[in-house]
């Protein structure tokens, strides 16, 4: 165990830079530069390795041998919650590995298949329009993230789950309370209990009367044998807050990044060419990469990575912004560059546990970052970027707030 | 050129069907991919060549025919 004992073990997750709160750990540039594979200490003393090039990363997040099963004691846990329920939960697509993982991932891909994902644009279109509508009718300046770019998710979500139109203001109000750091963890937890009891009532209700949504046909999953209920309804449930904050704050700091380099917002702002605006999304997936745990696995078997030997059991910690600032893969990283060909960022993840909603994600983001600014062209700062407050503990990385004016 | 698709590792990502929608398509039960054709025209290149680089699952494959 002499790892955990050497100082030069730099601790995981990286603290970032307050000067430069858009830029990744300057830890994460030193670790990717000094070599391809090394190691870092975790919460509970655990020294995994870290991989931080785009290119190794690619090759070891397909590779048969790394797992993503957490009941093997070696995995590197995010946090000692996750390390008390590993091998307690049910299997799911997020603790699985092929051929079991390919078989349950294949019973919750339909509803991001990317035509009928595609096919929800003008609906998404009505409710950014929506939003935008209500924000410019209420105070001023407003925080983007309560006026708008947390309602964008829930509001999406709820459609694509056929919510009822008169339930929207609870689910909004629910699954925004779920996942706010400011309250208490007693009040966050009754809100996503009463979501989760809201969903498993209505998948009921759905099972017995149909409506082409989602939930309705998980029911019918259900009613064949495909899925049990209970997994139905986590499965509503996980859809929801896997891709609430996310969203939000894909939308909260890609405002605060364009609006940091005001001749590409307007350049993004006059654009009506599809095809920029949806690079310009992927560009900022790049650039921003909100996921700031890293992804998690596990070696199955011995593997020999051009000279190094990764041994069965040990953990591997995947640093995604790491990698989506390789100058390798994207020259001159830390510029913000809509025109880039940014396509192959590892945002979502890469490998086969690859972020389900991404078509979906991709899609809200088009739609907001190809409507915001040009409904709100005035849209600027209302505090200096010094004094906003940046969540640096979570799953993914945020702003609590984002003070604008118009 | 020729495109070869391993489905039994496609994970319904529909990464493809993004990059090079003349050429993939997916399952809508299961968003599995399958190939619309085999052989790749000059002017689809660059397309499937992404689809290539962007596939999460490594599942596809650009060949000389």
């Amino acid at each position: 165990m002499v790892d955990t004992q050497t100082p030069e073990v730099p601790g995981y997750p990286f603290q970032r830079d307050l000067r430069c709160p858009l830029a990744p750990s300057p830890t994460a540039r030193e670790v990717r530069e000094r070599a391809p594979l090394s190691r870092v200490r975790l919460w509970n003393g655990s020294t995994p390795w870290l991989i931080t090039r785009h290119a190794d990363q690619r090759a070891l997040l397909t590779d048969e041998r790394v797992s993503d099963d957490d009941r093997y004691p070696g995995f590197p846990y995010v946090n000692e919650h996750r390390a008390d329920i590993a091998g307690k939960t049910p299997r799911m697509i997020t603790n699985t590995d092929a051929p079991e993982h390919t078989r349950l991932r294949r019973t919750v891909n339909a509803p991001f298949v990317v035509k009928r994902i595609e096919a929800m644009r003008p609906a998404i279109q009505k409710i950014v329009d929506g939003l935008i509508d209500e924000m410019l009718a209420g105070p001023n300046p407003a925080d983007l993230l309560t006026a708008f770019a947390l309602a964008v998710p829930s509001l999406v979500i709820a459609d694509l789950l056929g919510v009822p139109y008169d339930d929207h203001e609870f689910f909004q109000v629910n699954s925004s309370k779920a996942l706010d750091g400011a309250l208490s963890a007693a009040e966050a937890g009754a809100a996503s209990r009463a979501l989760g009891e809201y969903l498993g009532k209505l998948l009921r209700v759905k099972m017995d009367e149909p409506d082409g949504a989602v939930l309705s046909e998980m029911g019918e999953r259900v009613k064949n044998g495909e899925m049990t209920f209970e997994e139905a309804s986590n499965m509503g449930v996980a859809m929801l807050i896997a891709g609430h904050e996310t969203t939000a704050t894909m939308i909260s700091l890609g405002t605060l990044a364009l609006l940091q380099h005001p001749e590409q917002l307007a350049e993004l702002r006059e654009s009506e060419d599809p095809k920029f605006i949806a690079n310009a999304a992927e560009e900022l997936l790049r650039y921003l990469t909100i996921v700031q745990t890293g992804v998690r696995r596990v070696a199955k078997a011995d593997i020999e990575y051009n000279g190094t030997l990764i041994r069965e059991g040990e953990g591997m910690v995947f640093e995604l912004h790491a990698a989506n600032w390789d100058p390798e893969a994207f020259p001159e990283p830390d510029r913000l560059d809509l025109h880039r060909s940014a396509r192959t960022h590892q945002a979502f993840g890469y490998g086969p546990h690859q972020c389900l909603g991404q078509s979906l994600a991709r899609l809200e983001l088009q739609v907001v970052y190809g409507t915001l600014y040009r409904r709100i062209p005035t849209l600027r700062l209302a505090a200096p970027i010094e004094q906003l407050a940046f969540d640096h503990t979570g799953t993914t990385y945020g702003v609590r707030c984002l003070p604008v004016a118009w | 050129m020729r495109v070869e698709l391993d489905e039994p590792k496609c994970v319904a990502s529909g990464q493809c069907v993004m990059a090079a929608p003349d050429v993939f398509d997916q399952n809508e039960d299961d968003g599995v991919a399958f190939l619309l054709t085999e052989e790749v025209a000059e002017d689809q290149l660059d397309s499937v060549r992404e689809a290539v680089a962007i596939c999460p699952a490594a599942a596809i494959r650009l060949l000389a025919s």
